[in-house]
């Protein structure tokens, strides 16, 4: 078959391979996080913590790294997974991956519905719609207390053996393995979006939509698709959450997860999907140790922190990004030096 | 029903008075201040600080917390602000999302996390009637402070020299520059009015909306709703928008009590729908 | 006769301001039609109402007798009609291997496919090689946009449009900031167009309009002065005056 091939095809088939190839560092976090279930059980904990978050980030990445699209009220659809998986499990059934599911399915039909309001409009209008969506769902959620428990949150949830074979454990292993497997797939099947013909439609809109539409693209049905997506994924994300802890707090409603996610894209990266993974990482260590300094103040560290990587240029900050072999800023920092050598 | 009217009317100026900055700011540089509420949380606390540690009289407090937080907002337009304006429209919202985390844990840390009291002066306590309807002292004085800096921006704006230089640079800053306008002085005069005009709000609603370092996230909404809706190229689009969210709020919260701030989100949802630029805004406004 | 494009009696205001006055052009099928006219003659108002970017306020836009007057600018695309920016329009950081393929690819109706991976896409990928050589974009098929020369940016920019496989291809000011070393290659390209696709061009360079096209519509303050084969037109001293000081 590759005999076929001309040259140039040849050459181009190799470049695209080279891009959407399997990195070593790709492979070493998954192993390391494999690992950690045997080598740090004490710590299931927070790793799971660390997995949950990182999946919500990878949902916001593939519509701010890859659409994007800036949103202030992600945490919309972690919560509304979140209450969805817990008031599943209470009144539907009990068996974690259909509820898993279920929420999903439920996040993913919000996402839908509200996608539009992201679609018009500037940069501040869809800020605040969707800061908006997520306030209004906060606020409901308060007041619904018959059925979210208001303020003191969703208790009762009990949650059964996972396909009726593992039961939930007291030191969080089990609950450690659920939300790796479960981060896994939804990463790999996210992997595969990316590097499709349709995620490379989102590029291009992302980089210049009106060209996009000139090549016969319609933005429109393309971002309400990834918008969706990233519901579903944000939803699971939220559900996770709430059938590991058998609680759901208002908590998953509130703006400062949507600021925290948003830090820990910036942090990661955006726009190369493992961002989400490597800044849910660094956030989760930095949170924990900030609040064992200043349990009540971390905040303010967050909010320097913030200030300093947006003041010293994001770029510059994630310059680290080139030294991973194969990933697409070490490409582009490569081209950069070469075009560089070139001219004069 | 009146009295709702009215309260609502005191309520949506005193809005306008600290939202109007944000707009204006927006409007010239193009740059989303979350951190926005941060100001007028700072004129709230000078305000306290005045009055309940050095016995200073309410009246004085007012000009003092507008000096005070414009100047806080030169120093910080000059500092970190400007080196901003020409970023995406991510990383002013990372930026003015750290601002405002440093804001209110600063102040959570030096002034504790509670709800911070002022004793209004007597002349404004109380109400009495006027033909059939309730008229509360302070809602009177708020409405009439609040009318007189309206009406003088908008002078200020249309008829002053400094005015017609900020809506050149507002319509098109190269245009300005080459026209000999200095541009950045506007800017940094522009910020520093927008922000004291912010703190003199919070001065002002200390008594009506309460004060705890949690300000300028709770009420982050109610601002940009006014700055959505009202739209950047006018004075009056942000007015009419916040008398209508002011009144809108009071009526729904007495009203409609289980809703409570339900419905301001979904009326700004609903408009932002219908005319995503905002109401008052020029076809492609930004 | 079925004319490739056509519009009839375009009409756009801005405001009080008359950008297209009453516009009829007849494109015939397999034609090299130029559209000239000074500076502010509307003749990108023109472009942009004929590929949906812009909706006119009265008059009427035929594609081979189809009216696409209010199709949406991305259905145009399939439809068979597409540009070139006068402005490179690309895709930043996108190589112009992945600029061309994603072309391809939405053509082909297979940009919705989100299972597929691109690697696998052997036909796609094979199309994309050929166009890439075609417009002499093989050597640096894996670089940044960005970085490359302008011409070479140029190139890609047309290269786009025609991986559509359009039947109308609307050329806006195709050599236009390319550097006098790197121009050649741009005009050769656009003569070596295939035959079939019928091409509008909008230049200024008379050079090549002379040159390339075979029927010219003069523009002048969005109303059509003129038109008529290259001879006709450039004899006419009433052009020569429109254009006050332009070279002819």
């Amino acid at each position: 078959m590759k005999d076929d091939m001309t040259n140039t095809a040849h050459q181009a088939l190799s470049q695209l391979r080279s891009a959407s190839r399997w990195r070593i560092w790709e492979i070493a976090i998954w192993i390391v996080a494999i690992a950690a279930i045997f080598v740090l059980p004490s710590k299931a904990l927070i790793l799971t913590e660390i997995a949950i978050l990182a999946l919500f980030a990878i949902s916001l990445d593939l519509i701010l790294g890859y659409a994007g699209i800036v949103s202030l009220g992600h945490t919309a659809f972690f919560g509304l997974g979140a209450y969805a998986a817990g008031l599943f499990s209470m009144h539907v059934a009990t068996e974690p991956i259909t509820g898993l599911i279920a929420a999903g399915l439920i996040s993913g039909a919000f996402g839908f519905v509200t996608s539009f309001l992201v679609l018009r409009g500037s940069d501040l209008t869809r800020l605040m719609t969707t800061f908006g969506v997520a306030m209004l769902l906060a606020e409901l959620a308060n007041q619904a207390a018959w059925l979210t428990g208001g303020a003191d949150g969703l208790n009762g949830i009990t949650i059964t053996p996972i396909l009726g074979l593992f039961e939930f454990d007291l030191w969080g292993r089990t609950g450690y393995i659920y939300a790796l497997l479960v981060l896994m797939l939804l990463t790999f099947m996210a992997r595969r979006i990316v590097n499709s013909p349709f995620g490379l439609s989102l590029k291009a809109i992302k980089r210049n939509s009106r060209r996009a539409e000139m090549l016969g693209i319609s933005p429109t049905r393309r971002i309400v698709a990834i918008y969706t997506i990233s519901a579903i994924y944000a939803g699971v994300a939220g559900a996770l959450l709430a059938q590991i802890n058998s609680f759901v707090s208002p908590d998953v409603l509130a703006f400062h997860r949507s600021a925290d996610v948003l830090l820990v894209l910036v942090i990661g990266g955006a726009g190369y999907l493992y961002g989400g993974l490597i800044g849910a990482v660094i956030f989760s260590i930095l949170r924990d140790w900030l609040s064992v300094i200043t349990p009540q103040y971390w905040m303010f560290w967050i909010g320097l922190i913030l200030i300093v990587i947006v003041l010293v240029g994001r770029e510059r900050f994630t310059r680290w990004q080139n030294f991973l072999p194969g990933s697409e800023s070490r490409r582009l920092a490569k081209a950069k030096a070469a075009a560089a050598e070139q001219s004069p | 029903m009146l009295t709702i009217l009215f309260d609502g009317i005191a309520y949506g100026m005193l809005l306008f008075v600290l939202a109007c900055g944000l707009s204006i700011t927006l409007g010239l540089m193009n740059f989303i201040n979350l951190a926005h509420g941060a100001f007028a949380m700072a004129g709230g606390y000078v305000t306290v600080l005045l009055m309940n540690r050095y016995g200073i009289s309410f009246y004085w407090c007012l000009p003092g917390a507008f000096i005070v937080t414009a100047l806080l907002g030169a120093v910080l337009e000059r500092l970190l602000y400007r080196r901003l304006y020409a970023a995406s429209h991510l990383d002013q919202v990372l930026f003015s999302i750290g601002l405002v985390f440093m804001a209110i844990s600063a102040v959570d840390y030096f002034m504790g996390g509670q709800q911070q009291m002022i004793n209004l002066p007597p002349s404004l306590q109380g109400r009495f009637d006027f033909l059939g309807v309730g008229i509360g002292r302070y809602r009177l004085f708020i409405i009439v402070i609040c009318a007189v800096l309206a009406v003088g921006l908008q002078l200020a704006l249309t008829k002053t020299r400094f005015g017609s230089q900020l809506r050149a640079a507002v319509d098109d800053g190269r245009v300005a520059r080459g026209l000999g306008i200095n541009v950045s002085l506007i800017f940094a005069l522009t910020f520093a009015l927008g922000s004291g005009l912010a703190g003199l709000g919070g001065a002002l609603g200390t008594e009506l909306l309460g004060l705890d370092p949690n300000f300028p996230l709770e009420f982050l909404i109610y601002f940009m709703i006014v700055v959505t809706v009202g739209g950047t190229s006018s004075i009056t689009g942000p007015f009419i928008a916040a008398l209508l969210l002011g009144i809108a709020d009071v009526a729904g919260k007495y009203y409609l009590p289980q809703f409570g701030a339900f419905i301001i989100y979904a009326v700004m949802i609903l408009v932002l729908i219908v005319r995503p630029h905002g109401l008052f805004s020029r076809e492609g406004g930004r | 006769m079925t004319f490739a494009l056509e519009t009839r009696n375009l009409i756009k205001r801005f405001g009080g301001f008359i950008a297209t006055n009453d516009v009829s052009l007849k494109i015939a099928q397999g034609a090299r039609h130029a559209l000239i006219g000074p500076n502010g003659a509307g003749k990108t108002t023109i472009i942009n109402l004929l590929t949906g970017v812009l909706t006119a306020d009265s008059g009427q836009v035929l594609l081979s007798s189809d009216d696409i007057t209010t199709l949406p600018a991305h259905k145009r695309v399939g439809r068979g009609l597409t540009r070139t920016f006068q402005i490179n329009q690309l895709f930043g950081d996108f190589t112009p291997l992945e600029s061309v393929m994603l072309a391809i690819s939405e053509r082909e109706g297979r940009g919705r496919l989100g299972w597929r991976a691109l690697t696998s896409e052997r036909l796609i990928i094979d199309e994309a090689a050929a166009i890439l050589e075609r417009f002499r974009l093989a050597d640096v098929m894996g670089s940044p946009t960005t970085l490359l020369p302008y011409g070479k940016q140029r190139l890609l920019e047309i290269a786009l449009a025609i991986a559509a496989k359009p039947r109308v291809l609307l050329l806006d000011e195709p050599a236009a900031g390319v550097p006098e070393e790197e121009r050649h290659e741009v005009l050769a390209l656009v003569r070596e167009l295939p035959a079939d696709v019928t091409v509008v061009l909008i230049e200024h360079d008379m050079d090549l309009v002379f040159s390339f096209a075979d029927r010219i519509s003069v523009l002048a303050a969005g109303a059509l002065f003129a038109e008529g084969t290259v001879a006709e037109i450039s004899r006419d001293p009433q052009v020569k005056a429109v254009y006050l000081g332009e070279d002819a």
